[in-house]
């Protein structure tokens, strides 16, 4: 059968639209999932044991279990209980929940090492835990954990590929509908592929830059 | 929830979990091996090599495991390469996660210092018999426990190998969550399997890791 | 072929790191038996110098040779691989940090090389690494890992992982320097006691009073330059160079 790449740029603007499908949800995943990961880190530390354990315990799933059968979870447990979302919503919420518990995970122990002095420090000038928390802990801890939170996100682009499983017209479902019109699987998805790759080259590249200018600010 | 539902269905989950954990130890074999030769590659002594390895690690890093999934089992038999599901889902994950081990063993060679590398080198030993008895066991210790956090993502990832229809926990939890619409049950019973999957798994490398740590 | 008075042999060795130039033009010749030391500042290119005559690090100009043998000869890769792994058995080379394997004990550190390239069977290496950790004085922690030993004791048993190849020359790299202050004359009595044994030995270290009573010759380098060298009686008491004179100053003050 051999390989034929002149029917990829007939096909291009499908594979584009697609991309910047994936771009968004894969912003709007990680923006999901650095403030879900603030706020899981705060209820998985401070919250009151009632809360604490059971939260704990589906943070643990959520570790234990793949992307893709929680994306099934939230997609069809969603419409059984009556709310009905576009597949990307669904997506977004899935592919950011899953690696709000990981950035979780990361924010927990940076806030564990800057917590003990600054806690008191704060306390004594007369906030509250709350207040000292939000002002001089939270922001502290999200600075230390930045370059791994830029793994995450990484991860995070290469995984929205799944969301294409639940019927989200990204870059992955695209190359599936080109490949329906023209029956050229290999083609596409090299292509797909190395839209992934340049993305994830860029943000690598971000993701240097970001940690030399902490390595400097320290 | 529906209990009588999920007492019905739970054998055919068992049967698919077993398929995952085959897939789960036929992918760590491949992974493993990829993984030694990326890392022989990435630090020999020939910058051909040295290529090679970085741009296996770039590239299957780089790119979604699912897309090279995709290539492998669909695109495959136009470039000659004829799978079934199952051989692809080994062979796409396997080479996927090499990549992956091939910088958790890379990076464990790499940090023994190199006075241990200089000291074999002083007493006569060739690069290779420096390499194998003093470098590598050391070197070995460390990998455990990092090589076991890619075992983990890699039995997660083998719910990928849903999207080519092979017929594991992920496939068999959508395809009861199509037919009786009963998500959070059939989460429930593939999330269950999985965690102890897994749990097993992190258990068994806790221990080897205690068992080959110097004293 | 031997050559007494030529048994290492160092001719115009030089080593440069891009611009930087580490060694210039050194020439040395110590005689068999002889106990050489080697003083001076760091990055005098003392330990350099040292590091060269077993080719850890490699010449950019110049050549070593030991018993009528060049050592950092002109080969292609394989067959330089080859010479250099014949020639390093007949170097002892004593680190400043020891470079015991941490995941071998005593025994197994110090027979590990005559076992792979000597062939010695079981019985053999274990009567070589009872005989060389007896001459150091660490007979009864044969079966120790390093984790369970002082620094000073390290130090012997890779001393004797050394001459378990029975070298025909001894490298010492400040193998005292990472020492606390009362460990270090266990390590000293031993070379001392190789001294004793003609073994022929170069010694980079910042020991005055150890080079003065062990050594048959003191060399003096600064900036890559043999500046000065002589017998220990001459070098530390009536030295010729200012810059001689100033560095022994320094140290002997630092040192009380």
């Amino acid at each position: 059968m051999g390989l034929d790449f002149t029917v990829v740029p007939e096909h291009l603007d499908v594979i584009l639209l697609g991309c910047l499908w994936t771009i968004f949800i894969a912003v709007a995943a990680a923006l999901v999932s650095f403030f879900g990961g603030i706020i899981f880190a705060v209820i998985a530390l401070y919250a009151p044991w009632i809360i604490r354990q059971p939260f704990r315990l589906i943070e643990w799933v959520f570790m234990g279990t793949p992307l893709l059968l929680q994306l099934f979870l939230i997609y069809f447990g969603l419409v059984q209980i009556g709310i009905d979302l576009p597949a990307f919503v669904a997506g977004i919420i899935g592919l950011g929940l899953h690696f709000a518990v990981y950035n979780s995970e990361l924010i927990q122990t940076a806030i564990l090492s800057v917590d003990k002095g600054q806690m008191e420090a704060a306390r004594t000038v007369g906030l509250s835990r709350g207040q000292a928390l939000r002002k001089v802990v939270i922001p502290q801890a999200v600075r230390d954990v930045i370059p791994p939170i830029g793994n995450n996100m990484i991860a995070l682009l290469k995984d929205s590929a799944l969301v294409s499983v639940i019927g989200v017209s990204e870059l992955t479902l695209s190359a599936q509908r080109a490949i329906g019109a023209t029956y050229r699987p290999f083609e596409f998805y090299l292509v797909a592929a190395a839209f992934y790759y340049v993305i994830n080259l860029c943000m690598e590249w971000v993701q240097r830059r970001i940690e030399r200018r902490i390595a400097i600010s320290r | 929830m529906d209990i009588e539902l999920m007492q019905r269905v739970y054998p055919f989950f068992l049967q698919a979990a077993w398929v995952t954990i085959q897939l789960s130890v036929l992918t760590a074999i491949l992974g493993l091996t990829c993984g030694a030769l990326g890392a022989a590659m990435r630090l020999s002594r020939l910058a051909v090599f040295r290529f090679l390895g970085a741009a296996y690690v770039s590239v299957f890093r780089g790119t979604p495991a699912l897309i090279q999934l995709f290539i492998l089992y669909f695109g495959g038999p136009q470039v000659g390469i004829q799978l079934d599901a199952f051989e692809a889902g080994v062979i796409g994950l396997g080479v996927n996660v090499g990549a992956y081990m091939t910088e958790t063993i890379r990076g464990a060679i790499i940090s023994i210092p190199k006075g241990q590398r200089e000291a074999a080198r002083t007493l006569g030993l060739s690069r290779w018999q420096t390499f194998y008895n003093a470098i590598l066991p050391q070197a070995a210790r460390l990998m455990v426990r990092p090589l076991g956090v890619n075992l983990n993502m890699l039995i997660k990832s083998t719910a990928l190998v849903a999207a080519i229809s092979v017929v594991e926990l992920t496939y068999t939890a959508q395809r009861y969550i199509g037919s009786t619409y009963k998500p959070f049950e059939m989460f429930l019973l593939a999330g269950l399997l999985y965690m102890i999957i897994i749990y097993a798994t992190g258990r068994a490398v806790a221990w080897l890791d205690r068992r080959v740590q110097i004293n | 072929m031997t050559d007494t008075e030529h048994f290492v042999e160092i001719k115009h060795a030089q080593k440069s790191f891009g611009k930087l130039e580490v060694l210039k033009d050194i020439s040395l010749n110590v005689a068999r038996g002889q106990i050489v030391a080697i003083i001076g500042p760091s990055g005098s290119g003392k330990s350099t110098l040292l590091r060269a005559i077993n080719d850890l690090d490699a010449l950019t100009g110049g050549e070593i040779w030991l018993d009528g043998v060049q050592v950092n000869r002109d080969l292609p890769y394989r067959q330089y691989e080859k010479h250099i792994n014949q020639m390093r058995q007949d170097i002892g080379m004593v680190f400043q940090h020891f470079n015991l394997f941490p995941h071998m004990t005593a025994r197994d550190n110090v027979t590990m090389a005559p076992k792979l390239l000597k062939g010695l069977s079981k019985a053999e290496a274990d009567a070589l690494a009872e005989e060389q950790l007896d001459k150091v004085g660490m007979l009864e922690r044969i079966d120790y890992y390093p984790s369970q030993l002082s620094g000073g004791q390290k130090q012997r048993v890779a001393i004797a992982r050394a001459l378990a190849m029975k070298p025909k020359l001894m490298l010492f790299d400040e193998a005292t320097s990472a020492l606390d202050p009362e460990l270090v004359d266990e390590v000293n009595q031993v070379m001392k006691k190789l001294a004793e044994e003609h073994m022929t030995m170069i010694i980079v270290t910042h020991e005055m009073d150890f080079a003065a009573s062990v050594c048959d010759r003191v060399l003096f380098m600064d900036k890559g330059v043999v500046v000065e060298e002589g017998p220990p009686s001459v070098v530390f008491k009536n030295p010729t160079k200012d810059r001689t004179r100033e560095f022994l100053r320094k140290h002997l003050a630092g040192a009380k």
